[in-house]
């Protein structure tokens, strides 16, 4: 799984192995509180390109390039000295989906948080992970004062599939939003064994 | 001279692509984000057309790094960064290990070392 640096004399560090797992939810939904409780928390910057019309008919050399900077929240967490994995909390804003492609190319998989006060808003990113297939749990982030849903009155409303999981949780605890990490996981091996059951 | 609206709210001062003179795509090859790099010298010599960011990044990827390790230690746009790892690894200066081709499925073995990593949390 992992490869041994052969390229420099007397080096033997081992080259780690990084997993990917993707935090959604709209505006306000915990993605920042969740990364920063379960690991270290830091800023990234993706600066990316928007590009006008590319090829088209203009070569006057105008350039129609700009960009625009984005900041998302990035966590890791060390499972081994060979193993980490990393947290991106994925930028909410429609106009930023392009980011979302090159994040979850490999990505183990997504927790989309959910306010039940507002849960229109994780619509879109359940949207997104249905249809590329990328496996994904629903934890309901419960304030206090918040009255509680059963998760399977969450997992109605949300029209999920069956067997996707919803999990209520506090994105402040750091074992709930750990737990809530463990089912996402839990659940991708379990999709995979169902799937190499019907092959 | 300091003015109020100059703070990281109001964003970067000088433009990111200014650092890699405008160029914003690496030479040769992409650099997924959980790719790792490792310096093959210990320091970069003098004499090379290189920036103040090529040495650091060389300084930092030291030890087996990530992509995106890399861009939030040094405080760069992930973009800048693959700039610069483009030219550092045309002039074979950094290793580039990508990260396991086939990700899906995952290895069994690897999934429940993360279930039991994260247990012991």
């Amino acid at each position: 799984m992992d490869s041994v640096r052969s390229d420099r004399n007397g080096g033997s560090s081992r080259i780690p192995v990084a997993l990917k797992i993707l935090i959604a939810g709209g505006f306000g939904a915990g993605k920042t509180t969740m990364v920063g409780s379960v690991s270290e928390i830091r800023p990234l910057q993706t600066e990316e390109i928007l590009t006008g019309a590319e090829g088209a008919d203009d070569v006057s050399g105008v350039e129609t390039k700009t960009t625009t900077t984005v900041t998302m929240d990035f966590g890791r967490i060390t499972i081994t000295e060979d193993l980490q994995l990393y947290l991106f909390g994925t930028p909410g804003q429609d106009r930023f989906w392009f980011l979302w492609d090159e994040l979850s190319q490999g990505a183990l998989g997504a927790v989309v948080l959910a306010d039940t006060r507002r849960l229109a808003d994780c619509f879109p990113s359940i949207d997104y992970f249905e249809q590329r297939g990328t496996p994904f749990v629903v934890a309901v982030n419960c304030f206090d004062t918040q009255l509680q849903h059963a998760p399977e009155a969450v997992a109605r409303a949300l029209d999920l599939d069956p067997g996707v999981p919803v999990v209520l949780f506090d994105a402040r605890d750091q074992v709930a939003a750990r737990n809530v990490l463990i089912e996402l996981v839990e659940y991708v091996a379990r999709r995979q064994m169902a799937a190499a059951a019907t092959r | 001279m300091t003015h109020d609206w100059l703070d990281n709210d109001a964003g970067p001062v000088v433009r990111p692509y200014a650092m890699t003179g405008g160029r914003v795509a690496p030479v040769d090859c992409d650099f997924d984000l959980v790719a790792f790099v490792v310096a093959t010298v210990p320091d970069l010599t003098s004499g090379r057309q290189l920036q103040p960011e090529h040495h650091a990044i060389v300084a930092a990827a030291w030890e087996p790094i990530s992509v995106v390790e890399l861009a939030s230690q040094l405080d760069l746009a992930v973009g800048v960064v693959r700039v610069f790892l483009g030219d550092l690894r045309s002039a074979g200066l950094i290793s580039l290990y990508e990260p396991p081709a086939a990700s899906q499925p995952h290895d069994v073995d690897v999934l429940k070392a993360v279930v039991n990593g994260l247990r012991a949390l």
